[in-house]
């Protein structure tokens, strides 16, 4: 029996709706067969919650007075660089931008201890801070000056209530599917898959496999432009398909891809976000991003929805890449495949050898995350909505350009 | 008689670094001893981590000994502390831990840290990404 968002969200508005994680359903849909049990369960809810560093944020921070003119000035917040390329006092904020004096690389493996991810986090902690900082950050701003916005120089503090809008506006979160990352070379790596030992010494990999959004509806027949989804601990929604979306990948025989493949530009006010949700992140030798809780409710409107959300880490795979060689250097080049069961067993087997395996996204994280939103849903805190436009999908064409680089006359 | 085994810290200053402490304590007070990180600079100080066993009275004759010398020692257990409420149970961690304090358990997938097994290599302090791993002197 096929349902609709607007049947659905009669009944989790009585309190009626029946609400399962992308994890429980598998044992659900096994026990009562496929058919009863999408006739039973109206949403599935799924989540993810890593490292994603087309992270960033949007405030406008209101008026000086006497005015002053931020845009195409330049603004810090806790010395981070944001951007300032657009109206006065509008400036967004990037998860990986670094302090000027950040030493980078230059002391290598540089530590990048504090970034643009770690400032959002610092802005959504308030008063529950969790780093050492203060609920209000400095901002420092210079500026050159206008007739009608005479003033160069500002420097205050500010917390996230004084800003008239404070949005979280990531390009990109929630891949589809991403690299296995090891390292054949024998030196050790320091990558944003993490720290690679030499002579594939570790594997890390970093989806949260059977719970995550993209792998339970993996041809976005739910999930479209507009869906109302967890953002950062609060609510969010879908704005876009996110930058390198790709759908048009290898997919299994269950529509899964098998290389990285669909993504999500997400938006949601960072006002209402927990800090828990938004984590500022370090990767050694690499930089500072991210991490950021995103959970995606599934409404099952069909046996083949349903269908779908009953995937199993055992029957997604992932491609493992050489990030010592392979990925540095553009080449295609993957090592083998291997399934997320596999990898969550603790070892793989690469070129004959036993190698150890860590992940970078929080299975707990993604489990906590399924679970609060199925609480949001059968509470009736939390409808459902209709997409206004459906992502691009396989028929799209969309092809993931490299950038082949031309002399410039 | 009872034994005893425990993970040390011992900061040596400079001018014990040429001096044959550890065979001492292996020739006078019969202690043995397993080296899980050492570290010398150069007209500076050196650090030595090691777990110490023996009986406990040479044990304890063996830390006075050390004491005496002018070597400054540390518990171990203290140094590399895991702080939970920034961990976020990724398990990045897991595989860098050359004597496997970590482990994630397996149903759950929660990390877990255990003390014990940790001989303060400092890995884990830089290489988690929320920097969960904090270090204590």
């Amino acid at each position: 029996m096929a349902k609709t968002i607007a049947e659905i969200n009669e009944k989790i508005k009585k309190g009626q709706a029946v609400v399962v994680t992308a994890e429980e359903i598998i044992d659900i849909a096994k026990k009562k067969g496929i058919s009863q049990a999408a006739n039973e369960v109206d949403v599935v809810t799924t989540g993810t919650f890593g490292p994603m560093c087309s992270s960033g944020a949007y405030f406008n921070v209101g008026h000086t007075k006497p005015r002053i003119k931020l845009g195409g000035g330049k603004v810090y917040l806790n010395d981070v660089p944001a951007y300032t390329g657009v109206a006065a006092v509008d400036v967004f904020l990037g998860a990986t931008a670094l302090p000027d004096d950040d030493p980078k690389n230059r002391i290598y493996p540089g530590e990048f201890r504090y970034g643009g991810g770690h400032v959002i986090e610092e802005l959504v902690a308030g008063k529950d801070v969790r780093l050492v900082a203060t609920e209000d950050v400095r901002l420092v701003a210079t500026a050159y000056g206008t007739d009608c916005y005479p003033r160069r120089k500002l420097e205050t503090l500010i917390s996230i209530k004084d800003m008239n809008e404070a949005v979280l506006f990531n390009m990109r979160n929630a891949y589809q599917n991403y690299n296995v990352a090891v390292n054949l070379s024998d030196r050790i790596i320091y990558t944003y898959m993490g720290v690679l030992k030499p002579k594939l010494g570790n594997a890390n990999y970093s989806t949260s496999g059977q719970l995550s959004p993209l792998f339970n509806d993996p041809y976005y027949k739910t999930i479209g432009i507009g869906t109302k989804i967890f953002l950062g601990g609060g609510i969010g929604y879908v704005a876009w398909q996110g930058t390198q979306h790709n759908p048009s990948v290898l997919r299994g025989d269950n529509g899964v891809p098998r290389r990285g493949a669909g993504t999500l530009a997400v938006i949601g006010d960072l006002k209402q976000m927990k800090p828990e949700w938004l984590v500022g992140t370090s990767f050694l030798g690499y930089g500072c991003t991210l991490t950021v809780g995103i959970g995606v409710p599934i409404p099952v409107l069909s046996e083949e929805i349903l269908r779908y959300t009953l995937v199993t880490d055992a029957e997604i795979f992932a491609p493992v890449v050489d990030y010592a060689e392979a990925y540095p250097q553009r080449k295609p080049d993957i090592l083998t495949e291997i399934s997320y069961a596999e990898l969550k067993s603790g070892t793989i087997k690469v070129q004959g050898q036993e190698v150890p395996t860590a992940s970078l996204s929080s299975y707990p994280g993604a489990v906590e995350i399924a679970g609060i939103l199925k609480e949001w849903i059968k509470k009736g805190e939390f409808l459902l909505t209709e997409p206004v436009a459906p992502l691009p999908g396989v028929e799209s064409g969309i092809v993931f350009k490299p950038l082949e680089e031309r002399p410039i006359p | 008689m009872a034994t005893v085994s425990k993970r040390l810290v011992l900061h040596f200053p400079k001018r014990l670094t040429n001096e044959p402490i550890v065979y001492k304590l292996v020739k006078d007070f019969d202690l043995e001893f397993n080296i899980l990180k050492a570290s010398v600079t150069p007209g500076e100080e050196g650090l030595l981590v090691m777990e110490l066993a023996g009986e406990q009275r040479s044990y304890d004759k063996g830390v006075k000994y050390l004491t005496e010398t002018g070597v400054k020692i540390q518990s171990l257990s203290q140094d590399v502390v895991w702080n939970e409420s920034r961990c976020t149970h990724c398990g990045a961690c897991i595989t860098l831990c050359p004597t496997g304090a970590f482990s994630v358990e397996p149903k759950t997938r929660k990390v877990t840290f255990d003390n014990n097994k940790c001989v303060v290599c400092e890995l884990c302090v830089k290489a988690c990404p929320p920097r969960a791993m904090e270090l204590y002197f």
